[in-house]
């Protein structure tokens, strides 16, 4: 095995992967939300389609977006393997559940959060994204030439109380996910510092709050005040 | 006190292995392996066999003793090791569960005693530094930082009991290897064999079929010396600068 093979398949090799993949993925939720929020737009959803054409025209957002499909794959794949191994690895487990109050939920049931996020993925790209590339969409005009409707199709999704459900499910995994994930990305790459240790756990934490919030938001919004 | 104790009986590698409940009647001023001691000779004087367990010093030095206790390594005191542990932090009437460490790479010999063989193998992938024999260096011969030394002392203190391994959900045992990369790579005795050290016992680590460590924290809680995160962090750093900067393969 060269080098770089015996580096990325040791055990540090291959936590490195998570966490850089993870960081992008971070990266990504800061960006999708940014975009996302012009949703809350009260303009028919004029902005939020316009902003849509961009996302799906931009040759640097198509390399962006094949990476991140890339990387969530990565992610994903990566986590499932490194979580069967460890099950090996620990093999019987104490019969008394440690009462450790200085370990979190979340920390121990990071492929457990993973495998339901991956799970709303699917049906978030399946509602979206799938529909779009099966032009199951209408076009709209705004005077610049039709564009896909894409802001119709949130409109019918978020109309439905179990997708809206699905999503709050959703997105509370995620949160919980990220509430370990954010600070562990850091810990693995060896940043740990007694001076700005504890500066990366609260932005983590905050993170780990307000995104998701922030996500969750936009299908009540939705769903509450405009369909309603 | 009257105690009820749960404890694991196995046999040998090869056999199952269950639990036994053993009432034993202890004092709060015995330390943990006292109490075994009590239950033991009651064993002995019923004609049964003895739970068979490691002990040593009994000063909290040489990690041996190890149990997990109600599902904590070493018991519920933080940063004690079984032998320090006093029955006063238990109650008359309790059930105790006690079992041997919880690891694949750590197989049970017999009863709660287990092969930590694997940890040694690291040891000797890369534990140690090279010096010239002889008269003993004067003490400050070799000037180092006060806070590099604590910091060289703090990993220092591990007493490689596999308290880490056992605690950690996933099995890895980052915090015991991590623990030997920094005590020895912090100083300048160290520094000779460091990108070396670093990149075999990581190898042999994962050779011993430990597990690969997700920040979970609990070795770092359950640990007796208190060793912390921050030298994982450290192993971390020093393995990918030792693969991307040396010439080692």
């Amino acid at each position: 095995m060269s080098w770089i093979t015996n580096f990325l398949t040791s055990s540090i090799g291959r936590k490195l992967l998570m966490s850089l993949t993870g960081l992008f993925l971070i990266l990504f939720l800061i960006v999708h939300l940014a975009g996302n929020f012009q949703l809350l737009k009260n303009d028919g959803g004029q902005a939020f389609n316009e902003y849509t054409v961009f996302m799906t025209t931009s040759p640097l957002i198509k390399v962006i977006s094949y990476g991140n499909y890339l990387f969530i794959l990565l992610h994903a794949v990566l986590g499932i393997t490194i979580w069967l191994k460890n099950r090996k690895t620990k093999g019987k487990t104490s019969a008394v559940a440690s009462k450790n109050e200085d370990v979190t939920w979340a920390s121990k049931n990071m492929a457990l959060l993973g495998i339901l996020i991956f799970a709303f993925l699917m049906l978030h790209m399946g509602d979206f994204w799938l529909k779009m590339k099966l032009n199951q969409t209408n076009m709209i005009d705004y005077g610049t030439g039709p564009i896909k409707d894409l802001y119709e199709n949130v409109y019918n999704s978020y109309s439905q109380w179990w997708i809206v459900i699905a999503y709050l499910v959703g997105l509370t995994a995620l949160s919980y996910h990220l509430w370990h994930g954010f600070a562990s990305a850091f810990q693995t790459l060896g940043l740990n510092h007694r001076k700005y240790t504890p500066i990366i756990q609260f932005v983590g934490k905050a993170f780990a709050i307000l995104v998701p919030l922030g996500f969750a938001i936009i299908p009540l919004y939705f769903k509450l005040f405009i369909v309603d | 006190m009257k105690l009820t104790l749960k404890v694991w009986r196995q046999k040998n590698n090869k056999a199952a292995g269950q639990f036994e409940t053993y009432n034993v009647e202890a004092n709060e001023h015995m330390s943990f392996l006292e109490m075994m001691d009590v239950l033991n000779e009651q064993l002995i004087e019923e004609k049964k066999e003895p739970v068979s367990f490691e002990h040593d010093c009994r000063e909290g030095i040489c990690g041996t003793c190890n149990m997990v206790i109600n599902g904590q390594a070493h018991g519920p005191q933080k940063g004690t090791t079984t032998c320090q542990l006093h029955m006063r932090h238990f109650k008359e009437g309790d059930t105790i569960t006690v079992e041997p460490w919880r690891a694949t790479a750590f197989p049970v010999i017999k009863d709660l005693v287990v092969d930590r063989s694997s940890f040694d193998r690291i040891i000797q992938a890369g534990g140690f530094i090279s010096v010239n024999t002889g008269q003993a260096v004067d003490g400050n011969a070799i000037p180092i930082e006060k806070d590099i030394a604590l910091k060289a002392f703090d990993a220092a203190t591990c007493i490689g009991c596999g308290a880490c391994v056992s605690a950690c959900p996933n099995g890895s045992a980052m915090l015991f290897t991590s623990a030997k990369v920094s005590h020895l790579g912090l100083l300048p005795q160290g520094e000779v064999e460091h990108s070396r050290r670093v990149l075999n016992m990581v190898a042999q680590m994962d050779k011993e079929g430990f597990g690969m460590c997700s920040n979970v924290g609990a070795c770092s809680a359950e640990c007796p010396k208190e060793i912390s995160l921050e030298n994982i962090a450290r192993m971390n750093r020093e393995y990918f600068k030792a693969v991307l900067t040396s010439d080692l393969k």
